[in-house]
């Protein structure tokens, strides 16, 4: 069920360049069940800045009522969400959107997460669970460079982890899709969120014989699939008007159900 | 006595209060959250005669206080709606205004006849006034000769009455309210977005991939108070306002300037319970004013020489 709540800051933390990790506690985490949800965040009170930001779960602690966002300060409206501090109050409303479907792999399974930049953090929620279904989990993220990686040792907590850099100041210098061929890495399922050129590549390279599931993003407003401000086409076809709304229809879709 | 309940024509509504088109799509969304039942009326999203992709994205973005959208009249076609959306909606017992687009004459006329038949729908909303599609929309709402022959032909074939949408991005928005009433339109809903432009500094491009879009939350609000407060002392229609209501106190706001009922927009996005909280809120609010019925407010900021507004006999 979709709430609206004023959650409490547990804690906020800058555990990167100008990525923060903001830990929230509120009844609204009873709510949060599939891995790859996100919340819509309102950072003010007033009118400015008016709407909400869409932010991905990157973990939840349900028996602390407590759920965990990573967002990077990048505008006006993220700054102000990185100056609140324990004790201050959001308004959530959540949670948002169709997650990753945890039945795509089996235990015993293989599944393979990557993550780019500022989609790495729904990945975290999704490997905690598929570890605790029995599935086998590697993760490659990519990252522009050695002072914006974060949870490297989160990660590795649940399985094999690589990082790749743009610059090759940390990890393997190149993309992710390097990182997959060069380690020959197996798998039965393809988890992803990041950047759109990442996706598409991981679509083209893996989507013929692996399962792939890709979490898309987009400017929202309403977040609720009323609006259609964050839609994307799903046929090739010239004229066709066929689409899904990433917001509710996403953001977590087959790749072969969208057209990157 | 119940204190909100308007009528006017075409319409008679338990409050004045309706999500305004293309907020609320076709109300699906907002079921899940709360009963639809307490909504005056819906304005469901624009339909057009073949299904609308729309426009490439990014289709929003924020302004101070508001916010710019291109969407482009996405809509799953006539026939769909006919079939799918307005039975669906039959569910509850809340009027439907319908929102009526087109690139034509024609495509507005055969959307029209079709859609004022179905059971729900108990008045158009004529919407000549979208900035964001080539042809049709806003090309409609800027020229009086225009808007009138076109509500001409739509009165002509529906079988509800008929409020003309009007555009604030026009001089004289009074001329163009008095070529629709003398085209024989039922009521006015004003005001649309109004036509703006946001640029990305580091690409130096227009943010919106329509480059314009439309302008709209409190950041219009004032806009939207003027024009009503003009054109509602120079026609004899009633005028369902909006343009940034956020509040009952709002609500008072359009009424005061010449409203008889509102519909609220982007609000939505940003609290999609506020459409139940402000008829939760405007008994409390009119308590606070002295006023005894919703209706007593249609132009209070003018009616200081007895002259009546439309709703008074």
């Amino acid at each position: 069920m979709i709430v609206n709540e004023i959650c409490t800051v547990v804690s906020q933390k800058e555990i990167a360049a100008n990525i923060f990790e903001l830990i929230l506690e509120g009844n609204i985490t009873e709510q949060m069940n599939q891995p790859g949800q996100f919340v819509h965040v309102k950072v003010s009170g007033g009118i400015d800045p008016l709407l909400r930001r869409p932010l991905s779960i990157a973990d939840i602690d349900k028996k602390a009522s407590r759920f965990t966002l990573i967002y990077r300060k990048q505008g006006r409206g993220t700054a102000i969400l990185a100056g609140k501090r324990p004790g201050d109050e959001v308004d959530i409303l959540g949670p948002l959107g169709n997650g990753f479907p945890l039945s795509a792999v089996n235990s015993g399974e293989t599944a393979l997460l990557v993550g780019g930049g500022i989609g790495v953090p729904p990945l975290h929620e999704l490997s905690k669970r598929l570890r605790a279904q029995g599935t086998k989990v590697i993760h490659v993220l990519g990252f522009q460079s050695k002072d914006a990686v974060f949870y490297e040792e989160a990660f590795k907590k649940f399985g094999e982890t690589y990082i790749a850099t743009d610059d090759g100041s940390y990890g393997e210098k190149g993309f992710v899709t390097d990182v997959i061929e060069k380690r020959g890495l197996q798998f039965d399922c393809l988890f992803s969120c990041g950047p759109v050129p990442m996706l598409r590549a991981l679509k083209n390279r893996y989507g013929t014989k692996h399962k792939i599931y890709l979490s898309l993003e987009e400017r929202m407003a309403c977040g609720l699939g009323a609006c259609f401000a964050c839609v994307c086409r799903t046929s090739e076809e010239p004229g066709s008007s066929s689409y899904k709304k990433i917001c509710s229809d996403g953001p977590v879709f087959s790749a072969e159900e969208v057209l990157l | 006595m119940n204190r909100l309940s308007v009528e006017l024509p075409g319409l008679k509504l338990k409050n004045p209060v309706m999500p305004a088109s293309g907020c609320f799509g076709f109300g699906r969304e907002f079921s899940r959250l709360y009963d639809l039942n307490v909504l005056g009326a819906i304005v469901i999203k624009a339909t057009t005669v073949e299904p609308r992709f729309g426009n490439p994205t990014p289709r929003v973005a924020e302004t101070p206080g508001g916010m710019l959208n291109a969407i482009g009249l996405q809509n799953p076609g006539l026939e769909k709606v006919m079939e799918e959306e307005l039975p669906w909606l039959e569910q509850f017992d809340v009027p439907i205004i319908a929102n009526i687009a087109g690139s034509t004459e024609e495509d507005y006329v055969e959307v029209a006849r079709v859609i004022s038949t179905a059971k729900n729908v108990h008045a158009l909303e004529l919407n000549i006034s979208c900035p964001n599609v080539k042809t049709g929309g806003i090309a409609f709402g800027t020229i009086p000769e225009v808007a009138k022959s076109l509500t001409k032909k739509v009165k002509e074939v529906s079988s509800v009455p008929v409020y003309v949408k009007l555009s604030p991005n026009v001089t004289n928005i009074v001329e163009i309210a008095k070529a629709v009433e003398e085209g024989g339109a039922d009521g006015l809903t004003m005001i649309n977005t109004l036509l703006g432009m946001r640029i990305d500094l580091q690409t130096a491009k227009p943010v919106l991939a329509n480059k314009t879009g439309g302008l709209s939350g409190p950041a219009i609000k004032p806009v939207a108070l003027r024009m009503i407060y003009e054109v509602s002392q120079n026609v004899r229609l009633p005028i369902i306002g909006m343009g940034g209501i956020q509040s009952a106190e709002d609500v008072i706001e359009f009424f005061y300037a010449g409203a008889s009922a509102v519909a609220v927009g982007t609000a939505n996005f940003i609290d999609p319970f506020v459409c139940p909280k402000i008829i939760a809120e405007l008994p409390e609010v009119m308590d606070r004013l002295g006023i005894g019925h919703i209706s007593e407010c249609t132009g209070r900021s003018w009616k200081n020489d007895g002259r009546p507004a439309y709703h008074c006999p």
